[in-house]
This record gives structure tokens, C-alpha cells and sequence, in this order.
């Protein structure tokens, strides 16, 4: 009960926390619209005009991405700057379960980008939005979020343990979004590539969804999706441990 | 000679206050990588498309990656003194504004040189774009034109800064709306007229459509319209930054902002 409350009270917190921030909130959903434009007018002009559509949900779901990444890796540089992260680590709890509502939260105001990306297909470029599996669509929504708070998690552990993890974030907005299959088919890119995509949570999370629009099995991308996850959850809470004791040893946790 | 020891101390000092240098990562990741994989998303993304081949947006996104540093770069050297609470400190000597904010420029032409460089050689080893020997001193010159132009557009975005507390609200949208509206990875024709004429006004634009006729195999003589219009641009927003930096100066230090986080 109190676990459940813990992660409850942290997301609902982060949500707000974040909806507060005119840059983020601007950066969740101004960034999404303009390449939700820019690949509408791209597909347009290319040879394959029956992908706009598809274009259309890829770059909300890149949109949620982005928010994920850019709010997971600052959830911890945050509590830096703000001069709480040394009183969450000290907190009873295990710092992990501090953390992931944070980073769940990051990805829960990705669904800002994702519904403003719609309704802005819908709206300007009168692109349908009719998902062939409503019921699974709603619940390959959150399965998604969650995939990408538990990835978003393996990220912010690091942040723990290095001040300048964030060179980290600003990279890997574009990769992830290349070997998730999020827009680009895995088929185009080197056959190497698929492997990492095959190892991400959110691959499997973007297809349920996909799937979910289009057609398509729903089911096995979304039980992979949430056994990734489960595994990211194991992994970030090893290299959590790992990490935290080390920024203690060298008492870095205060250093900006 | 205060002014040009502003121009280049100043500059230099700003440039390397841009960076963790204590972490040479966070050049590599953020300079280097980013526009990389920018430049190959926007490849195979255009391939998914069918639209234009590799070149096309190799040769748009490895000369809009100097936005790296002429848009985040440029905006930062205003943007960084407020976070840093040096801004009105800054604004309070007497040392000539043209030389401070111009100083903070060169640098950051260099970086854009430098990450544009390396964005088209990526492109070159890892993609379809094999352009003829003989056209690499012109693509240069015109990367370099582009990132001159950039800065004074960058320098605009962070007179902004002046006014706004978080430059980055202005930054972010400038530095994506130029991969929509410059002719990066969309045809302008195929823009609404309003967007392409907006594009044509922004830096890039016309020097991405010179560089690409000359990776093709034109001359420079046979792009000069173009040049002349990107250099024209670049005018425009160098006079309108220094401008927004006096108003934007003068406003900050009537309603004591400079200062206000």
C-alpha cells in the first residue's frame, strides 16, 4: 500500500511539476507539431503517398520519445540543482522507487505530444484517426508509457552518479527514434541494427501501438514490451545500487 | 584596441564557457553525435519516403547541423550570462557592444564549420552521397557562408534572450523550424506559399540550394544568385540583432530584469 502510494504521490507530482514548465511543456508540444509537419508535407512529396497516415502516428509516438527523454534525464539533474537529491537518496525508501515515478511521469506528458500530434493531423491536414483496435489502442497507450519510463529509468540512473550525464540525453533523441522503428521501418536500416531494436522496450511498445491503429497482433508486441521492461526495472535497480554508492563514497550527490 | 581585445578575449572566453570542457564527452555527444544521427534519420527517413536520394539530405542536414552552434551556441553566450547572474555585470562595462557580441560569433562560426564538416563526412562514408573532389573547396566555402549567417540569426535569437527568461523557449522552435522551412528535407515548392516564404527569408535556405547544385557538379559562378541572396539574409539578421540587443538592452536596464531568472 505504501509502495503504491509512493509511486502514486511521485507521479501525480511529476505530471504537475512538469505541466508547470512553459519550456517543457512548449518544447512537448510545439517540437511534436513541427515534425508532425515537416513529415506530412516530406511523405507528401515522395512516392509513397499511402505512408502519410503511417507518417502521421510516427511522429506523434516520436514526440513521446522526446518528451521521455529529455524529462527522465533531467529528473535527477533537477533534484541536483534544486538541492533535494542527497534528501531523496537519505529518504527510507529505496531511491529507485523515488525515481520511477518520476521518470513514469516524464513519459505520462508525452501524451501531450501524442494528442496534439493527432488532433493536428486531424485538424489541419484532415488526416482520419480511426484505430482498427480501439480497445487495445487505450491499452497499448500505457503499456507504451510505461516501457519508456522503465528505459527512461536505465537512463536516469546514471545521472546519479555523473553531473554531466545530460551530454548523454541530447544524443540519443534521433537513435532511439532510428532503432525503435518509430517512423522509419527496421527493414531499411543495416541488418545489425535490428538486433539493438529488437532489445528495446519501446520497439515492442511502439508496434502494439501501431498494430493497434493499423492491424495487427497486439497481444505479443505488448507482452514483450512489458518482459523488457520488467528487465530494464531489474537492471536499473542494480546499477541504482551500484551508482548511489558510489556518488556517496565520493560525495558527489551535492555537486552541481 | 579595447574593442578588439572585447572582440577576441571575450569571444574566446564566452566560447569556452559554452562547454563542461572538464568533460570532453559532453562535445562529442552533443555536437558531434547529435548531428550525425540527425543526418541519418532524415536520410533513411527520405528513403522511406521516396522522396529525394541520400545526397539531398545529406547535403540539407550536414549544413543545418551549424545550427548546432550558431543557434544553441549563439543563444547560449546571452542566455549562459543570465544563468551564471554575469549578464548585468556584462551590461554594466562600458566595452563596445558590436566587439562583445560579434567576438562571441567567431568562435562559433568555427564550431559550425567544424560540425558540418564532420556531419558531410559522415554522410559521405556511411550514405549515398559521393561528391566529386574537385567541388569540396566550394561546398566549404558555402558551409561556411551558411554558418555565418546562422550566427547572425543566432545572434538574434539570443537578443531575445534579453528579453526572455529562458532562451531555450525561443532556441528549441528556431533550431527545428529551420529542418521544416530552410529546404532541408522538403522541396520549398512543395511548402504552402506562406512557409517557403518565410523560408526564404531565414538563413540556410538559399545556401543549402547553392551547396547542393554545386555537390552536383555546378560551378559557383552558376549559383551566385543564390550566394548573394544567403549573404544578403545573413545582413539582415546581423543588423537586426545588434538592434534587438541595444532595445532589449536598454529595456532590460529600465525595468531591471537583466538579472531576473
Amino acid at each position: 500500500m505504501k509502495l503504491a502510494r509512493l509511486i502514486w504521490v511521485g507521479l501525480v507530482f511529476r505530471v504537475k511539476e512538469l505541466t508547470r514548465s512553459g519550456l517543457f511543456v512548449f518544447t512537448a508540444v510545439i517540437e511534436p507539431l513541427i515534425f508532425a509537419t515537416l513529415t506530412y508535407y516530406l511523405f507528401n512529396a515522395g512516392s509513397k503517398p499511402e505512408t502519410v497516415i503511417y507518417s502521421a502516428l510516427g511522429a506523434g509516438m516520436m514526440g513521446i520519445w522526446t518528451s521521455t527523454l529529455f524529462a527522465s534525464g533531467g529528473a535527477i539533474s533537477w533534484q541536483r540543482w534544486q538541492g533535494t537529491l542527497e534528501l531523496l537518496v537519505a529518504s527510507p525508501p529505496p531511491f529507485l522507487l523515488v525515481i520511477f515515478p518520476l521518470t513514469l511521469g516524464s513519459a505520462t506528458i508525452g501524451l501531450y505530444s501524442l494528442t496534439a500530434t493527432l488532433a493536428w493531423e486531424r485538424l489541419v491536414f484532415g488526416l482520419p484517426f480511426d484505430p482498427v483496435h480501439l480497445g487495445q489502442f487505450v491499452l497499448a497507450v500505457p503499456m507504451l508509457i510505461f516501457a519508456l519510463g522503465a528505459l527512461g529509468l536505465v537512463l536516469a540512473t546514471s545521472f546519479v552518479l555523473y553531473r554531466n550525464a545530460n551530454a548523454l540525453s541530447n544524443m540519443l533523441e534521433f537513435p532511439v527514434w532510428l532503432a525503435t522503428g518509430v517512423i522509419v521501418p527496421l527493414s531499411l536500416l543495416p541488418g545489425w541494427t535490428s538486433w539493438i531494436g529488437w532489445t528495446l522496450s519501446p520497439t515492442w511498445g511502439f508496434r502494439a501501438l501501431r498494430n493497434s491503429v493499423f492491424g495487427g497482433d497486439v497481444w505479443g508486441p505488448i507482452g514483450l514490451s512489458l518482459a523488457l521492461s520488467t528487465a530494464y526495472f531489474a537492471i536499473a535497480w542494480v546499477l541504482m545500487g551500484i551508482f548511489e554508492r558510489r556518488a556517496r563514497e565520493r560525495a558527489t550527490l551535492s555537486l552541481v | 584596441m579595447t574593442s578588439l581585445r572585447v572582440f577576441t578575449v571575450g569571444g574566446y572566453l564566452s566560447f569556452r564557457a559554452l562547454f563542461n570542457w572538464q568533460s570532453p564527452g559532453y562535445y562529442l555527444t552533443t555536437m558531434l553525435a547529435h548531428p550525425v544521427f540527425q543526418i541519418l534519420f532524415f536520410s533513411y527517413l527520405g528513403r522511406f519516403s521516396g522522396t529525394q536520394s541520400d545526397a539531398y539530405f545529406v547535403v540539407g542536414n550536414g549544413i543545418q547541423v551549424s545550427a548546432m552552434a550558431g543557434v544553441y551556441g549563439m543563444a547560449l553566450t546571452v542566455g549562459g550570462e543570465r544563468w551564471t547572474n554575469t549578464l548585468g555585470s556584462l551590461l554594466a562595462t562600458p566595452a563596445n557592444r558590436a566587439a562583445l557580441f560579434l567576438g562571441r560569433a567567431v568562435p562559433n562560426v568555427g564550431n559550425g564549420v567544424i560540425v558540418s564538416a564532420f556531419g558531410l563526412l559522415v554522410g559521405r562514408l556511411l550514405l549515398d552521397f559521393h561528391p566529386a573532389v574537385s567541388s569540396v573547396p566550394a561546398i566549404a566555402l558555402l558551409v561556411l557562408l551558411c554558418t555565418v549567417t546562422c550566427c547572425a540569426f543566432g545572434m538574434t535569437v539570443g537578443a531575445l534572450g534579453l528579453r526572455f527568461r529562458d532562451v531555450f523557449m525561443i532556441a528549441n522552435p528556431a533550431y527545428f523550424i529551420m529542418l521544416l522551412l530552410c529546404g532541408v528535407n522538403v522541396p520549398l515548392d512543395r511548402l504552402p506559399g506562406w512557409m517557403s516564404t518565410i523560408g526564404s527569408g531565414l538563413p540556410l535556405t538559399h545556401g543549402i540550394a547553392a551547396a547542393r547544385v554545386v555537390a552536383g557538379g555546378g560551378s559557383l559562378g552558376s549559383v551566385s544568385t543564390l550566394i548573394w541572396k544567403e549573404v544578403a539574409v545573413g545582413a539582415a539578421w546581423t543588423v537586426a540583432a545588434y538592434v534587438l540587443l541595444r532595445v532589449f538592452e536598454a529595456e532590460g536596464r529600465r525595468r531591471a530584469t537583466l538579472e531576473v531568472m
